[in-house]
């Protein structure tokens, strides 16, 4: 009795299999399992125009692709599903992957000299910021196809290097003209006739960010001591200048590498913005916008970065010390830890909780993975030259 | 530009132009280095291949019609009112004439 119940509960499980086999799990010709992006990124290879990609995860790399041109500079934005990284080179090459097949969808030489880029709010425009010829230019995210260029003409015949493009609500692009001293903000509601309003900003803005909320952008000024703020809820309002004099006339250090911008400078309400020439850590109310507070790091900072709950702020530096990354806590508003991942540390990436953090080091080929709690080093990857880390976290964030 | 930093950078020109008959050639090792550096370091402005970037450009062709001790004068000096920093902390007169001379005829790779 025992024995036919068993026999004929094979029999059925057999069947159930049977029949599952007849169902495929994905189109034919994939091996692939089905998988989500959500702990995937990239890594930029500098030097030799490829990139690797990685799994948070795991903490290892999963494939690497090639024949991406001049990667020096190269930064990446993701659509929203998480499954297409674009690329930005240096020599203006635009190339679309896709992180689940690892492999070039598409690429397009988009100018002479780029540097960088940003994808829409609907996801459906890419934009690239470009040296030469100054000014910006929208593509189709589906086709790369190009849709429009807002050439930054500031006066006439004169073309500006454009920095700190970003996407902000409303399927609207911010950006800086650092020539220029002006920010640009472009409205695509009209995809292939865009429109523009152009806001003074500055001598010479060097690189900008939108707030985590949309609310503001911030251009950083190389040639004066200030930060210029528009609020973009209130734009007729005009752009106003904020910390300004922090240097408070005293002659600034020499400059070896010019500091970045970007979204996480904001925490625990405060935005932590790197001091131009100084050897500081620049601290303003968030609301207000007033300076609260400034924090002495090692050298010269380039990326200010807070950690998604905000709780920390990580800190490298420009060259010469480039071998040294500060922990900042933002409570205290001390440095906390300081730490030697390797030579040459030229960027940090957190993974989207923020449990550890991934650094660059360029001159020992390796990015090093770091315990954001306890400092404790998990792992390490190996990359030739290693610059920018992109995990597909920035998908879904506003200022990218 | 300050009347000081006025004074220094002519007191360096002088200097370097005097000093460039008799400039040591690096050795191999630090020319290694400097390779490393002018693309590398150099590179964040002028781009890893020298096609520029937030600063101008430094092939040959961009190169041509300057002068090589003025060159070797803004490597050491930096140009006030501009973004380019003064480098006499890590490079001496001998290392930036290499450079230069180096960059006029095609930097290395």
């Amino acid at each position: 009795m025992k024995c036919v119940l068993q026999s004929l509960l094979l029999g059925c499980a057999l069947l159930v299999l049977a029949a599952c086999g007849t169902v495929p799990l994905r189109e034919s010709g994939s091996a692939m399992q089905l998988r989500g992006t959500g702990d995937l990124g990239l890594v930029i290879e500098r030097a030799s125009g490829h990139v690797t990609l990685v799994n948070t995860s795991s903490r290892s790399a999963y494939a690497r692709i090639g024949g991406l041109g001049d990667l020096s500079h190269a930064s990446v934005v993701y659509s929203r599903d998480g499954r297409y990284a674009f690329i930005f080179g240096r020599d203006g090459g635009l190339t679309k992957l896709d992180l689940l097949d690892a492999y070039i969808v598409k690429r397009v030489m988009q100018s002479g000299n780029a540097i960088g880029g940003s994808i829409s709010q609907d996801g459906r425009i890419v934009v690239a910021q470009n040296y030469t010829p100054g000014g910006i230019k929208a593509f189709d995210a589906e086709t790369l196809e190009p849709l429009a260029e807002v050439p930054a003409e500031y006066a006439p015949g004169k073309f500006s290097k454009v920095v700190g493009l970003a996407d902000v609500p409303g399927n609207k692009f911010a950006y800086a003209l650092f020539d220029g001293g002006e920010i640009w903000v472009s409205d695509f509601s009209d995809p292939k006739r865009p429109v523009t309003t152009r806001y003074p900003a500055g001598q010479q803005p060097y690189d900008g960010l939108v707030t985590p909320d949309g609310r503001h952008y911030l251009a950083g000024l190389f040639g004066e001591d200030g930060v210029a703020l528009l609020d973009l809820w209130q734009p007729e309002k005009g752009t106003r200048k904020i910390l300004e004099k922090y240097g408070r006339g005293e002659e600034k250090l020499p400059v070896f590498k010019m500091p970045h911008l970007r979204g996480w400078s904001v925490a625990a309400g405060r935005a932590w913005l790197p001091a131009i020439g100084r050897h500081e850590v620049l601290v303003a109310d968030a609301a207000t916008w007033t300076e609260t507070g400034r924090v002495a790091v090692k050298g010269q900072p380039v990326f200010v970065m807070a950690s998604p709950d905000g709780r920390q702020v990580w800190v490298n530096f420009a060259f010469p010390d480039n071998g040294w990354v500060q922990v900042i806590d933002t409570l205290s508003r001390k440095v906390v830890q300081t730490l030697q991942p390797g030579k040459a540390v030229l960027h940090m990436e957190f993974t989207p909780r923020g449990e550890a953090v991934w650094l660059s080091a360029r001159d020992d080929n390796r990015v090093v993975i770091y315990d954001t709690r306890n400092f404790a080093r998990l792992g390490e990857i190996s990359a030739e030259a290693p610059s920018g880390i992109f995990f597909t976290s920035r998908a879904a964030r506003i200022g990218f | 530009m300050s009347t000081r930093r006025r004074l220094f950078a002519v007191a360096l020109t002088l200097l370097l132009a005097g000093s460039a008959a008799v400039a040591a050639e690096p050795t191999p090792a630090r020319q290694k280095e400097l390779i490393h550096m002018v693309r590398q370091d150099c590179g964040s402005c002028h781009g890893m291949t020298l096609q520029g970037g937030l600063g101008p450009a430094l092939l040959p062709v961009n190169l041509a019609e300057k002068a090589a001790e003025s060159l070797v004068a803004t490597i050491i000096g930096g140009r006030p009112g501009t973004a380019m920093p003064p480098w006499h902390r890590f490079l001496g007169e001998d290392d930036a004439q290499w450079i230069v001379a180096r960059l006029m005829e095609g930097f290395p790779k």
